[in-house]
């Protein structure tokens, strides 16, 4: 990890997050002699996927599988690219000018890019069913980044709940590792299965159909599945005992101590949308995506995004994206080192190809309608602790959109600024109003994206226009 | 709940939590040391006063708020474990936040 403060407060491109689309972009750009800054917030480079990837202490390679140690490869490229990659670096306000705030070793400074690749990547889909606050209850990314990078396997009683492929991937890393777990509650619901009929073709000619099915046939070998579970309810005091659901028409419990819940990833939109990029509704994958050209730029001259920020596509999607959007910068900032970057059509091809058969994907594991639009007591703002009946209440005083219920109610206006409210909310208001999400909206945010200590923002550096910077964002 | 596959490489990494002594492993953050060690709950929320545990392990949650080495409401599973380090729980309705 750097320790220091950033070498110098300019750079041609900065790129934010080193996960797949971060380094691959950050490998071109470096190549291609831009002087180039990848800011990340962990202490280690790999992103979710690649968490830990240079310092797991997982030693069997087998257990976390061919897909993730392809990350080792994805992370030497960008090394010797001569990129500054910085750990530990927390980004909290990119402007139009392309002036990014960073919080660094509680520090924060500014930056000054004439680029900026935003790849920050995904984050799990709320997941809001009663008790989802308890603790005992984490999700199944969380599962994995422990795993990843402490060797931790959940112990005692198990359950994973939810539906999506890292919901198998995971439970197949646990079995291998020799962990256990009780049961898997399965939420797909069945009519998912004939909507992704007609996008079923390019998915049965992409490698995620051999890989897919070969993991459920591990997990369901060893794991009780109870398929088309229609409700789910965690259970417990001053922390997790129980999980309640229902499948088929009848009620059962099971007794847990730890529950891992998982239903998709959702593009992490906070950095851009505080810099006031234009987003768009996602009917197929129910989420927020930002408006891109086809090489990731955004509505904001001089930024692009790449990777499952960009829409959800996968890491090997990602890594395209990041490299396509990297070849835009060369070409922008430095004409003349174009030929030093990889060939453009045949990066989209290879995009192209990556992205196969994930239509089928995103219809098959779309979340039912219960799971996305809790009801009475549940918790939809954890921060806060705001219950859907209320947020239904206030939706029905006359509440036009999220920005206005966060006035009313605060969801939203905690440490995780809507991040696992946003979208339940905005759905909420959608299905109350009868309205679709893009004409609801969402909460409008600003910088600071991540709560800094105030003491930070009034030891920092300023010049007049820094101070625009952090003041407008 | 979550233990060490027996298998696990890394040194030990001495931390203590609400002052007992606990060996955390090289590479842990705060809020996996803390699930390591058996603690069911790392904060109570400035609302109601609710248990709250690390849920996303990601840094978008915010459920991991814990003291370390006297400062409040740092993000456990952003932090990652030093020699010598004071892991503190937080406690009490708003006081964390003062
Ligand atoms: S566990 Fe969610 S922010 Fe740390």
């Amino acid at each position: 990890m750097t320790a220091m403060p950033l070498p110098k407060d300019h750079y041609d491109v900065v790129i934010i997050g080193a996960g797949p689309a971060g380094l691959a972009a950050a490998a071109v750009a470096g190549k291609a002699g831009l002087s180039t800054l990848v800011l990340d917030e962990n202490a280690q480079p790999g992103g979710q996927i690649f968490r830990a990837i240079t310092s797991t202490p997982v030693q069997r390679r087998d257990i976390l599988g061919d897909d993730y140690w392809r990350g080792e490869n994805l992370v030497a490229e960008t090394r010797a690219g001569g990129a500054v990659i910085v750990q530990g670096a927390t980004v909290w306000s990119l402007d139009r000018d392309l002036q990014i705030a960073v919080s660094l070793l509680g520090q924060s400074q500014i930056v000054k890019a004439r680029r900026v690749i935003i790849a920050t990547g995904a984050l799990e889909r709320p997941f809001p069913i009663p008790g989802w606050t308890l603790p005992g209850v984490m999700t199944v990314g969380a599962g994995q980044t422990l795993l990843k990078s402490s060797g931790l396997v959940p112990d005692g009683k198990v359950v994973l709940a939810g539906t999506g492929p890292l919901l198998w991937l995971y439970a197949a890393q646990v079995l291998r590792a020799g962990g256990a777990i009780d049961a898997i509650l399965d939420t797909t619901p069945r009519g998912n299965y004939w909507r992704a009929l007609p996008y079923a073709l390019p998915f049965l000619m992409s490698p995620y159909r051999a890989k897919g099915l070969a993991l459920m046939r591990e997990v369901k070998r060893k794991v009780r599945v109870v398929s088309n579970v229609t409700s789910l309810a965690a259970l417990g005091g001053d922390k997790l005992d129980a999980v309640a659901f229902s499948a088929g028409g009848a009620e059962q419990k099971i007794a847990a101590d730890t529950l891992l819940l998982h239903q998709g990833v959702v593009p992490n939109v906070n950095l851009a949308n505080a810099a006031g990029v234009a987003h768009r509704w996602d009917e197929r994958q129910l989420c927020w995506v930002p408006v891109l050209d086809a090489d990731g730029n955004t509505s904001v001259p001089g930024i692009a995004i790449a990777g499952d920020g960009a829409g959800i596509g996968g890491a090997l999607a990602a890594a395209e994206r990041g490299r396509i959007a990297a070849v835009a910068a060369v070409e922008a900032l430095a004409p003349g080192k174009k030929s030093l970057t990889p060939d453009r059509s045949e990066l989209s091809n290879t995009l192209r190809r990556a992205e196969l058969g994930r239509a089928f994907l995103d219809v098959l594991f779309q979340p039912a309608q219960q799971f996305r639009l809790p009801e009475g007591d549940t918790i939809v703002c954890r921060c806060e602790e705001v219950s859907a009946a209320r947020i239904k209440e206030t939706i029905a005083l006359g509440t036009e959109g999220p920005n206005q219920l966060k006035a009313f109610l605060r969801c939203g206006m905690g440490p995780c600024q809507g991040r696992l409210c946003g979208l339940t909310v905005t759905e909420m208001i959608a299905q109350a109003r009868g309205m679709s999400p893009d004409a609801v909206g969402y909460y409008r945010l600003r910088p600071p994206v991540k709560p800094i200590a105030l003491k930070e923002l009034a030891s920092m550096p300023h010049s007049e226009q820094d101070e625009k910077a952090v003041v407008r964002g | 709940m979550f233990k060490r596959l027996p298998d696990t490489q890394g040194a030990a990494v001495a931390v203590t939590i609400d002052g007992e002594p606990f060996n955390a492993r090289e590479g842990d953050s705060v809020a996996a040391a803390l699930l390591a060690a058996g603690r069911s709950y790392c904060r109570e929320t400035p609302v109601t006063g609710a248990k709250r545990a690390p849920y996303c392990m990601m840094g978008v949650c915010f459920d991991c708020l814990v003291t370390v080495d006297g400062i409040g409401n740092r993000q456990g599973c952003l932090t990652r474990v030093e020699d010598g380090m004071r892991i503190e729980t937080q406690h009490g309705k708003r006081e964390a936040r003062a």
